[in-house]
């Protein structure tokens, strides 16, 4: 994906990772932003199914040819799904942050910690300011 | 240079399969001339500078008295008393105040060159061919210099690299670099970057001063003793003489998922390593590196576990290069 977006159905977290919200359940990912900052995307090493992750604290780890990059939880909850397709073709997280190259399914333990995560609109401030 | 221009493994396979120029510019250069030039070279530099042809060049590390190594260079003879020596930039200030302390009593004339040249590395089995187009003269042949205008500009063109590809380094005044750079684009050579200069010397296992080599490791168990003839008498030569470490570099790869990365720690059957160098192998496309382990674990197919921040990773010693174009395709 060679033009940076944000879709406006997400809800963001400040180290540059996405989540989508269906009820009690959450698929991450990371964001076009951070997708470009580590380049292209060679190894993602996933957490298990089972384990439990928590707000704010690492969860897996994704690698270009030249850096490693912990990817962080947006939300609190239990690992239900991780996307095995990431595998075989990492580039995947490139080339789609927000489709095919979602990271895991998660089912919350507190889903009231979404307020405190971003919107697109103040996400893309958050950029701005970094920039 | 920047880390990379449009990606990494791109880059990397244009330097394997056509044309890649790396703006090698940071590189230092030092100047030695003079009637004792040669005796002066010989007694800093771990290889038998007499053995440097004019118009030839040579591989020899820089050592301290202890065989600890301060840098690896290249030397290139461009008169009977006249020599290039190219330096790594981050050693290239040490280098220099090595030089100038150790020459006097030599009836030499130790120069920083740094100022004086460019250099742009052209690499891959296209290198040549583009170079040629854009050159006024024959190139030199691999582990030769001469001196060529190319794109209209004096040059000193080596036949040599850091790549494992065919190809030539560039040595340009600094005023003409652009005119050489935007000569080599026109030919569709492409521009590659930090990124790919250490995958690519990787996967043929050259080392890497600050990674591979460092003032705490000597050249022998570097690998490195075929560039340290030790009856020239070298600064390092009597720490070096019957030196048997305990640890040797050794290259290795991944058998399962995971990138070793630097100082990763590795266990082995006899003991305990580390990682130097590590990255993913854009052409073997598994995780490959080099690392100090004991000397016991060096043959290939010795396995090792790498901790990779908390994981074991399985691997295996591998016999160097890593990458051999014949078989890797």
């Amino acid at each position: 994906m060679a033009e940076a977006s944000y879709p406006e159905d997400l809800k963001y977290h400040a180290e540059h990772d996405w989540a989508r919200i269906e009820g009690d359940q959450a698929t991450f990912g990371i964001t076009w932003y951070a997708q470009d900052a580590l380049g292209e995307v060679v190894f993602f090493d996933p957490p298990e199914v089972g384990t439990s992750v928590s707000k704010d604290e690492a969860y897996a780890e994704v690698e270009s040819v030249k850096a490693v990059s912990d990817v962080f939880a947006p939300l609190s909850g239990e690992i239900v799904e991780v996307n095995a397709a990431l595998d075989e073709s990492p580039e995947k997280v490139n080339q789609d942050p927000y489709g095919d190259g979602w990271m895991v399914k998660v089912r919350l333990s507190d889903p009231s910690e979404v307020d405190q995560l971003m919107d697109v609109a103040a996400y893309k401030e958050l950029l701005q300011a970094g920039s | 240079m920047p880390v990379q221009y449009e990606g990494i493994r791109q880059e990397h396979v244009a330097v394997r399969t056509g044309a890649g120029v790396f703006d090698v510019s940071h590189m230092g250069e030092i100047e030695t001339s003079g009637p004792q030039a040669e005796d002066f070279l010989q007694r800093i530099l771990s290889n038998d500078v007499t053995r440097i042809a004019e118009r030839g060049a040579q591989y020899s590390v820089l050592c301290r008295e202890d065989g600890g190594v301060l840098d690896d260079l290249f030397t290139y003879r461009l008169g009977h008393d006249r020599f290039l020596t190219v330096t790594n930039a981050s050693n290239h200030e040490r280098d220099l105040a090595w030089f100038q302390e150790h020459a006097g009593g030599f009836d030499v004339d130790v120069s920083d060159a740094h100022e004086r040249w460019a250099m742009l590395a052209v690499q891959g089995p296209e290198a040549r061919a583009a170079m040629e187009r854009i050159a006024d003269g024959e190139l030199p042949a691999r582990m030769r210099t001469a001196d060529v205008p190319v794109a209209g500009v004096a040059c000193l063109v080596c036949g040599t690299g850091y790549t494992g590809e065919d190809g030539v380094e560039v040595l340009i005044p600094p005023d003409g670099a652009t005119a050489v750079w935007d000569a080599l684009m026109e030919q569709g050579v492409t521009p590659a970057g930090l990124g790919a200069r250490d995958t690519l010397r990787l996967e043929v296992c050259f080392h890497l001063y600050g990674n591979d080599l460092s003032e705490d490791r000597n050249p022998i168990e570097a690998g490195l003793a075929w560039c340290c003839k030790l009856d020239t008498g070298f600064i390092g030569s009597d720490a070096l003489r019957g030196l048997e470490p305990d640890q040797t570099l050794v290259p290795f790869a991944f058998t399962g998922p995971g990138i070793p990365r630097q100082d990763n720690p590795v266990h082995t059957e006899h003991g305990e390593g580390v990682v130097t160098s590590g990255t993913l192998s854009p052409c073997l496309e598994v995780g490959i590196g080099m690392g100090y382990v004991p000397v016991a674990d060096e043959a290939p197919g010795t396995e090792l576990t790498v901790d990779v921040r908390g994981k074991p990773r399985e691997a295996e010693v591998r016999e160097k290069p890593l990458y051999r174009k014949e078989t890797s395709g």
